[in-house]
């Protein structure tokens, strides 16, 4: 297993420099550093000067990939792709456009995503797969057909809806929550309840139809009827035997987003105020923070790539006839 | 009770089939919940009850600001915070209007003397060309201190204790309050001098650097010196010393008296004192700050200012909120005891002669979306609003008359409303160097003018502000010298004055502008072919699209297309600077409250094409640029307004703008929220206001009583749903096979 992890690295190496281009032209081609110069600088007399001091400084005057001036390896390293991505590999972040340093702004900020984060993954698996497996449990019955019908119509309601809907109605009509904010330490508990709430909620409808349909896949093989032959109440049937042997697609979807809990959720952070990753990136996209939108989408990769890594693993881990070669 | 009672049971259960360690942490956030509820404090409050009565005012921030150092900081949510924390020489008077300048930091208002080229002292009225220099002498008051911090901590040696710190010492600092000892020391005339060369530090890239070092003496040449020895330095050299470094134009007489010579006249240098830009900087600050180690953990200058105003930057953390307390070094400062004839009825006066601040700590919070901001502060827990598209109607109402009031909701929580006109203008621009728009012949004035009278800016008011502006008559808003409302101050090329009221001409007057400038009903009459103008907007989202197809109409009526080019801020400016655009929207706040801030919006020399100045019209027309010089340098009085009068009768003359649009400002807040007068010059207000605590604590409690019944019904409605499917479960599982 070792040999497959070490080469499933290795192959992550050329994807994480071809997004590093990527997200470099992209960037570049919308946003030339003279732009970058401007947000940075504000909006009132701003001089062609202090734009070319602004872009000396932090090294935006130089070639972008090639430097036909340079000598040598300082072609390649005397530009902005290798002076600006090349510490990315090391997670030396460096400073952001507006001079903080990213690396401490991460640290910091990835503890409130992830208090959002877990619980919201958490609670939202409990839910869902608890509900999908007592739709399976009342199968045949009115329960599960106005059940399904209530999925499809959740699902088709726009999270933004939820959130401000979630905020009107328990924070602000039944006022039991605060309608945002954060807090550190253990104070963070109360302004995570409303979003946690309602992060389940909004997942509840796409949630629970994925598992339903996991779960009745495998209802009908002949383990199940074994089981059920065997006596078993239709409860331990499923809570034991499917639920077990459904492992393997649940992973797939669950192991691959927890390193992505770090990077947060747009649009939740926001409404919320909640000071996390999210909210950053955000933040950094509005501001033209190319440093900082970089430094994100690599982080965003690396991440997804464990992600991937980790659900390989997880499959060994819940059935024991997978082989990682 | 009753809910309350099965929630702890339903809680035990839960508990039972969890681990121990677990158990203890959720008891504890629960017995904390339950607590806040139990001792008084509404649970959807945001903040610890403990707060609840303190002298606090909770404002919130929607971006972090970029800059904090005052030699950088130019936005508004920048001098939100500095200009709480720093004191430049200058203030504008709280309560007087119009906007008046007192001393600040400055014992009295600065000297103002003239110089000739031979350094020969001139009389005050004095011709313009013979003045070589201006020289302002500020006497500072003796009792200013900055605020205490970890810079001035001297051991008995004198040796400044953490202005090198050891990379071991330094493992354990995170932020600046991690630092154990912290001292004072008095502000001195030097520290405005370290100050104004930092204006011109090749590092700091100062806004005002360009501005400035063409106006003080030896300013420009200095920034070039130290650019040159910056460059010279090694990369990691740590402080770049200023000191050492002579600036001409500024004289230190002694700690408490200096002397500022600027290059000619510019009376206009007087507002710029009351700006942070001109604040005091102790070189202990920059040199504490410019030490290895401390940049990597956020520790800089432009995070945690050094001031000696009456707040202090106790907290910094941008991602969630920023925290100013009451410097107990702040010097004495009373309340104003002066003000115009209503502020005493008005209850303005009520703290008169009182010590400032009034408020122990200002906290601003993270808010980044205006429904959960508007949603907090109907619940109290913001203490004002300003009022967005979303939230206009459920608070303010029209009377019949025309004028806003709050809707009887609001009036019943006791919130107040604040109306005030900005001092600023949004416009639509013409590219005078356009060949279809541009240019100063008879025939693209009319032009210009009849697509003035065209675009309805009382209706664009009425259908996309909420009634919140006032249509421009022209370059300056209300407030500022020069301004004239009624019959006098109208445009009279775009409006008629029709008992007692400015009514905008009939279109058919702008048809026949039209027929005179050679485009009958739209059409070139040259080439016959219709007319086709361009719009550049940065405005390009779903909510923008009825606003654009607007300014389509509203040209369709003189028979002209408009094609709207939308585009990113960045290369709209991109276009501009290129002179690529045609028509433009654009806008203007002011800096300071004299019209040549905006005057000088369509003076020549700073058109935006080749000099990149703020003229983005690039209009030039000498006469109105000799007018512009005039004026510029003249005290307010009759021959100023004469010469205002005649320059914005050659704008509106020439009409290189559609003079759009002087936004109105509306502002909520609750009862307990006192000492509240716009000001749109001064930023440093929040010394003047006063909080009633205990009367917000009483109405916090009486608006958030949580309403726990729907919970109890949501459970019930489960069983009540559940209960039939599983009855039919057990007898289908209970039947017999056949």
């Amino acid at each position: 297993m070792i040999d497959y992890v070490v080469r499933r690295l290795l192959y992550a190496l050329p994807l994480l420099i071809g997004i590093n281009l990527l997200t470099f032209v992209l960037f570049f081609v919308v946003n030339t550093p003279e732009d970058m110069a401007r947000m940075q600088l504000g909006q009132k007399h701003v001089t062609a000067e202090a734009i070319d001091k602004w872009r000396h400084e932090r090294g935006y005057d130089q070639p972008l990939f090639w430097n036909a001036k340079g000598e040598g390896a300082d072609r390649l390293t005397q530009t902005i792709f290798y002076q600006k991505s090349l510490g990315l590999f090391l997670f030396r972040f460096g400073r952001s456009d507006a001079g903080r340093d990213i690396g401490a702004d991460i640290g910091q900020r990835m503890w409130p995503s992830l208090a959002i984060a877990i619980p919201s993954l958490l609670v939202g698996l409990a839910v869902h797969i608890g509900l999908a497996l007592l739709l399976v449990f009342f199968r045949l019955t009115y329960l599960e057909f106005w059940g399904v019908a209530l999925c499809v119509a959740l699902m088709s309601i726009s999270t933004l809806f939820y959130i401000i809907g979630g905020q009107f109605v328990i924070g602000k009509l039944l006022q039991l929550t605060p309608i945002s904010g954060y807090d550190g330490g253990w104070n963070a508990v109360r302004f995570t309840i409303l979003p946690v709430v309602i992060g389940t909620v909004a997942g509840l409808g796409s949630g629970v139809r994925w598992y339903r349909t996991l779960f009745l896949e495998e209802v009908e093989k002949d383990y199940v009827r074994t089981a059920r032959a065997k006596g078993l109440s239709e409860a331990r049937v499923l809570f034991s035997h499917v639920l077990k042997n459904a492992m393997i697609p649940i992973l797939t979807g669950v192991v691959v987003v927890l390193p992505l809990l770090f990077t947060g959720s747009l649009i939740t952070e926001s409404f919320f105020a909640i000071p996390g990753l999210g909210s950053y990136t955000i933040d950094a996209i509005n501001q033209q923070d190319f440093a900082i939108v970089r430094s994100m989408v690599f982080l965003g990769s690396v991440l997804y790539i464990v992600g991937l890594l980790l659900t390989d693993i997880s499959y060994t881990l819940a059935d024991p006839r997978v082989k990682l070669n | 009770m009753a809910v309350s009672i099965s929630g702890g049971a339903g809680v035990a259960l839960l508990l039972s089939r969890v681990s121990i360690p677990f158990r203890k942490k959720a008891f504890y956030g629960m017995v904390l919940l339950l607590g806040m509820v139990g001792c008084g404090s509404p649970p959807n409050n945001p903040y610890p009850a403990a707060e609840a009565r303190d002298n606090t005012l909770y404002t919130s921030f929607e971006e972090r600001p970029k800059h904090l150092d005052p030699a950088r900081a130019y936005s508004a949510n920048e001098y939100e915070i500095i200009a709480q924390v720093y004191e430049p020489p200058l203030q504008y008077a709280y309560l007087k209007r119009p906007y008046q300048l007192e001393p600040l930091a400055a014992l009295k208002l600065p000297e103002l003397s003239y110089l000739d080229a031979a350094g020969q002292p001139l009389s005050e009225n004095a011709p313009d060309e013979l003045i070589a220099f201006s020289v302002y002498d500020i006497r500072l008051r003796s009792d200013l201190h900055y605020q205490a911090h970890p810079a001035f901590v001297q051991d008995s040696t004198g040796h400044y204790r953490y202005h090198s710190l050891p990379s071991e010492e330094l493992g354990s600092i995170h932020a600046l309050a991690d630092f154990e000892t912290t001292a004072a020391r008095p502000v001195t005339a030097t520290d405005y001098l370290y100050q104004i060369k930092r204006l011109v530090h090749p590092q700091i890239h100062s806004p005002i650097a360009e501005l400035m070092g063409g106006y003080i003496v030896g300013l420009r040449a200095l920034g070039d010196r130290l650019a040159q020895d910056f460059d010279q330095r090694a990369a990691n050299a740590g402080w770049f010393d200023l000191r050492d470094y002579p600036l001409e134009g500024v004289e230190v007489v002694d700690d408490h008296h200096f002397r500022i010579r600027l290059h000619g006249k510019y009376p206009q240098f007087r507002f710029w004192l009351a700006m942070p830009f001109f604040a005091p900087m102790p070189w202990e600050a920059d040199a504490f700050y410019s030490q290895p180690g401390l940049a990597e953990r956020n520790i800089s200058l432009d995070w945690y200012p050094v001031g000696s105003g009456p707040y202090q930057l106790a907290e910094n953390n941008p991602n969630r909120r920023m925290v100013l307390e009451r410097n107990p070094h702040f010097h004495e400062e009373r309340y104003p005891t002066v003000g115009e004839p209503m502020d005493a009825p008005e209850g303005l006066l009520a703290d008169a002669a009182q010590r400032l601040p009034l408020i122990d700590r200002v906290i601003f919070i993270l808010e980044k979306e205006t429904i959960p901001y508007w949603s907090k502060f109907l619940q109290g827990y913001y203490d004002a609003s300003g009022l967005a598209s979303d939230n206009f109607d459920q608070a303010v109402q029209f009377s019949g008359v025309g004028n806003a009031e709050l809707t009887p909701e609001m009036k019943a929580r006791g919130i107040q409303l604040q109306t005030v006109v900005g001092a600023s203008i949004h416009y639509l621009g013409f590219n005078m160097m356009d060949p279809v728009v541009g240019g100063l012949t008879e025939a693209k004035s009319k032009l210009r003018r009849a697509i003035s009278i065209a675009i309805d800016e009382e209706e664009f008011i009425a259908i996309f502000m909420n009634g919140r502006g006032v249509a421009a008559q022209g370059v300056l808003p209300p407030g500022l010298f020069g301004f004239e409302s009624g019959a006098n101050g109208i445009n009279r090329q775009v409006y008629d004055w029709v008992n007692g009221e400015a009514h905008r001409k009939k279109i058919a007057e702008a048809k026949k502008l039209m027929l005179e400038a050679g485009f009958p009903e739209g059409v070139d009459s040259a080439t016959g072919k219709p007319l086709v103008l361009f719009l550049d907007t940065t405005s390009s989202g779903v909510d923008d699209k009825p606003m654009l197809n607007w300014y389509r109409k509203q040209l369709v009526k003189l028979g002209v297309q408009l094609v709207l080019r939308t585009t990113d801020y960045n290369q709209f400016q991109q276009k501009m600077a290129n002179g690529n655009a045609q028509l433009f929207r654009w806008g203007w706040n002011a800096d300071y409250p004299d019209p040549e801030n905006f005057f000088f919006l369509l003076f020549g020399e700073n058109a935006k094409v080749g000099t990149g100045g703020e003229n983005a019209a690039n209009y030039r027309n000498p006469e109105f640029d000799r007018l512009f010089r005039m004026m510029r340098n003249q005290a307010d009085g009759s021959e100023r307004l004469a010469l205002i009068r005649q320059m914005q009768e050659i704008l509106r003359h020439d009409a290189p703008w559609v003079f759009g649009v002087h936004p109105k400002t509306f502002s909520l807040r609750h009862e307990w929220y006192r000492n509240f007068k716009p000001n749109l010059m001064a930023n440093n207000g929040l010394k003047y206001l006063r909080m009633d605590g205990p009367l917000r604590a009483a109405r916090r409690l009486q608006w958030n009583q949580p309403i726990y019944w729907p919970l109890g019904l949501v459970v019930v409605a489960l069983i009540v749903l559940i209960t039939p499917a599983w009855l039919f479960y057990r007898r289908r599982q209970t039947a017999a096979a056949l």
